[in-house]
């Protein structure tokens, strides 16, 4: 018997500030057996353990053919990430996973992908846009919608930069509150939707404050992308991971096991009421 | 299942040292703290007898039963839950070694479990929480260990407790399955059934005779009587939708307004499930445990995560709460989370009654 529980052992060997407060860890499992046949798919997460002060749930960032090398993209917002923020180059971290489902991208594939984020930046998404740029002749046009309150919360400028001058790439930025450095738009994420013009083909993956989904997943659907084809990326705090905690229920799905990432077409209808 | 024995009183004796002879420990219920809790038993003295239950929404008490019933409390707090599904358990510890970790399982010491005296609901609501915590996805190495030497003796309902509702539920009120013996008590006697391999062979060591058809139909005629006369109803038509569907019924924000949010219906009931897990570090910081501990749905913590509550009003916890007992839970495990054991009516502090919340909704759905 071996409990769903069970923590691995990785040593970080590489550490990135993103921003003030945001950093990128590659790590590798100790363990040469465990290193090698662990896998995982885009858009999965991790369970990041900090000895003796507790776990949390973390997107894997890096890329699915790179397995021997995970990356992990942590915001420092509490009691167990302001632990993570000090880790070194060396240190040896706990990692379980690979839990969730992950992004479609098997299904996005030879279509084109429109992804929203807003907020502070989602992990998982910037690992789904290096998944594609990766893969850059499997996808159609790439449209990467982006809305910050003010420009401080923009991270990854320089990846936004990089990504708008590559090819069959469209990049749009907004800020509600702009100051005299945003050369972007200016206003809510969701009037970049009006510009948009994708065919009803496309597929859209997002990930944000609920409501920016819930406008989006709406904006989309008017433009005759189908419910199936818009996912939405879902945060729930998780404590087990494997489905038992109970604390990641959205109505009747466990966001750990049946996600994060559910159509519209699965949360539609929760979406319709605040306090589920 | 054999045929219905006829086993006298005495014989209750005789099956608990038979059972302590197997190295099982004997649980069943007993008098604590003016109610009755699962607890050990050495003789039939030990058990809760010539005392019944008087359950209400909000209040139990004991009170002198009859002369010679030794199962006449229907139930109390407490269900077999914290024996599977320990409130507070260690799962893993994790070791310091030198700048790296080992982390190992803590596997709870074998034991064999025998109940005696477990109400068909409360064996109803341990296949649900088997359906949760071994036939998911995950299998809980930690249940499963509790879980696997047990030996079940039930005992079929002639009487409910006015808080019961398990016909609506259809988990009871004579227990189907789940039990190795089952016994029906009547004034002189039970009716014994086995239901697994092991009740039968118990059944022959007690050299027990066959029951008449007389005392077999008197057993049934009980237990359906039970059925019949059971006060409280759960119309469970129409669930999961109708609970779906009145996401935004009125009648939540009017329950809120007595709910304290105490958590108390989630602590007593027999299949709740969610759990908070804690990593404690020992002083010395060389090793640190992973414990699991029961949580509740109403806890202020519960949805919470960085900075946002998802279920930050009364009225969005106790929704949950019953959206997913009755309708979601559905959905999940392919059976109801509610067994109609009726604690959390007896046990909430201002007497909240799930039965009349979803009779409310039902009332007021809009269309
Ligand atoms: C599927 C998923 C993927 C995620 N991916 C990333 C990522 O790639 N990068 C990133 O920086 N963050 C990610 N998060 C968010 C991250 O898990 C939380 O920021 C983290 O749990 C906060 O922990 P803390 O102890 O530092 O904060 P705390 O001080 O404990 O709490 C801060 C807040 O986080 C909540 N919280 C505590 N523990 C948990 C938990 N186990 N699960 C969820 N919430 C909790 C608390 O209720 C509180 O609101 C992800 C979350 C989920 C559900
Ligand atoms: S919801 Fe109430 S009546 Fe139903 S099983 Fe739980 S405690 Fe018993
Ligand atoms: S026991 Fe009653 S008051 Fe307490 S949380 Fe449950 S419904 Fe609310």
């Amino acid at each position: 018997m071996t409990t769903p529980y069970a923590i691995y052992p990785a040593r970080i060997t590489e550490r990135r500030a993103e921003t003030s407060g945001v950093y990128t860890f590659t790590m590798r499992f100790t363990d040469p057996g465990i290193r090698r046949s662990y896998r995982f798919k885009a858009g999965q997460f991790n369970m990041i353990y900090a000895f003796g002060v507790g776990e949390v749930p973390i997107s894997i960032v890096s890329d699915p053919e790179e397995p021997e090398a995970l990356q992990h993209t942590i915001r420092i917002v509490g009691r167990v990430t302001e632990v993570m923020g000090r880790w070194k180059v060396g240190d040896i971290v706990g990692v379980r996973g690979p839990y969730g489902n992950g992004w479609p991208v098997d299904e996005a594939r030879g279509r084109d992908v429109v992804i929203v984020t807003g907020g502070l930046g989602c992990a998982p998404v910037v690992g789904l846009i290096n998944y594609i740029f990766r893969r850059r002749d499997q996808y159609g046009e790439l449209h990467i919608l982006h809305g910050v309150k003010t420009p401080n919360d923009l991270l990854y400028r320089e990846r936004f930069d990089e990504w708008r001058r590559a090819p069959r790439t469209r990049v749009y930025l907004t800020a509600d509150r702009p100051d005299k450095s945003w050369h972007y738009r200016i206003g809510v994420v969701t009037q970049l939707f009006d510009e948009l013009a994708v065919p009803a083909s496309s597929v859209a993956m997002m990930c944000g404050p609920e409501v920016m989904m819930r406008l989006a997943a709406r904006a989309f659907r008017d433009k005759g992308i189908s419910e199936d084809a818009i996912f939405l990326s879902m945060e729930r705090r998780m404590e087990c991971a494997v489905g038992l905690c109970g604390h990641c229920q959205y109505r009747e799905y466990f966001a750990c096991k049946d996600g994060p990432v559910f159509s519209y077409r699965a949360v539609r209808e929760l979406f319709r009421t605040t306090g589920i | 299942m054999t045929e219905p024995m006829y086993m006298p009183k005495a014989a209750l004796e005789n099956l608990i040292a038979l059972l302590r002879g197997d190295g099982y420990k004997v649980l069943g219920p007993v008098s604590r703290d003016a109610g009755v809790a699962f607890e050990e038993v050495r003789a039939v003295s030990d058990l809760a007898a010539g005392v019944r239950d008087s359950q209400e929404a909000g209040r139990y008490r004991l009170e002198p039963g009859v002369p010679g019933e030794i199962f006449g409390v229907v139930n109390g707090a407490g269900s077999l839950k914290p024996f599977f599904f320990a409130p507070d358990e260690n799962l893993i510890e994790v070791r310091r070694e030198g700048k790296s970790f080992k982390s190992s399982e803590v596997i709870p010491p074998p034991r064999r479990l025998a109940f005696v005296g477990v109400r068909a609901c409360d064996l109803a609501a341990v296949a649900v929480q088997d359906r949760i915590f071994l036939h998911d996805r995950f299998r809980d190495t930690h249940y499963e260990t509790r879980r696997k030497d047990v030996f079940m003796v039930a005992v079929n309902c002639t009487r409910s407790a006015p808080t019961c509702f398990c016909a609506s539920m259809k988990t009871g009120p004579e227990a189907t399955a789940g039990f190795d013996l089952s016994l029906t008590e009547m004034d002189e006697c039970f009716v014994a059934k086995s239901g697994s391999s092991a009740g039968e062979a118990m059944l022959e060591r007690l050299g027990l005779r066959t029951a008449s058809a007389g005392e077999a139909e008197q057993a049934r005629t009980l237990t359906d009587r039970c059925a019949a006369g059971m006060r409280r109803q759960l119309d469970t038509s129409d669930l999961p939708r109708l609970l779906y569907e009145q996401a935004d019924s009125p009648r939540w924000k009017e329950v809120a307004s007595r709910c304290l949010s105490c958590t108390n219906c989630t602590m007593v009931c027999p299949t709740c499930f969610c759990h908070a897990v804690v990593d404690q570090q020992e002083i010395d910081g060389n090793m640190s445990r992973r414990v699991r501990q029961w949580d509740s749905c109403f806890s202020l913590e519960h949805a919470h995560i960085h900075g946002i509550n998802f279920r930050p009003r009364i009225e969005d916890r106790y929704r949950q709460w019953l959206t997913h007992k009755l309708a979601s839970w559905i959905d999940q495990f392919g059976t109801s989370g509610c067994v109609g054991c009726g604690r959390c009516i007896t046990w909430c502090p201002v007497g909240i009654d799930l039965t009349q919340e979803v009779a409310a909704i039902r009332a007021s759905a809009i269309k």
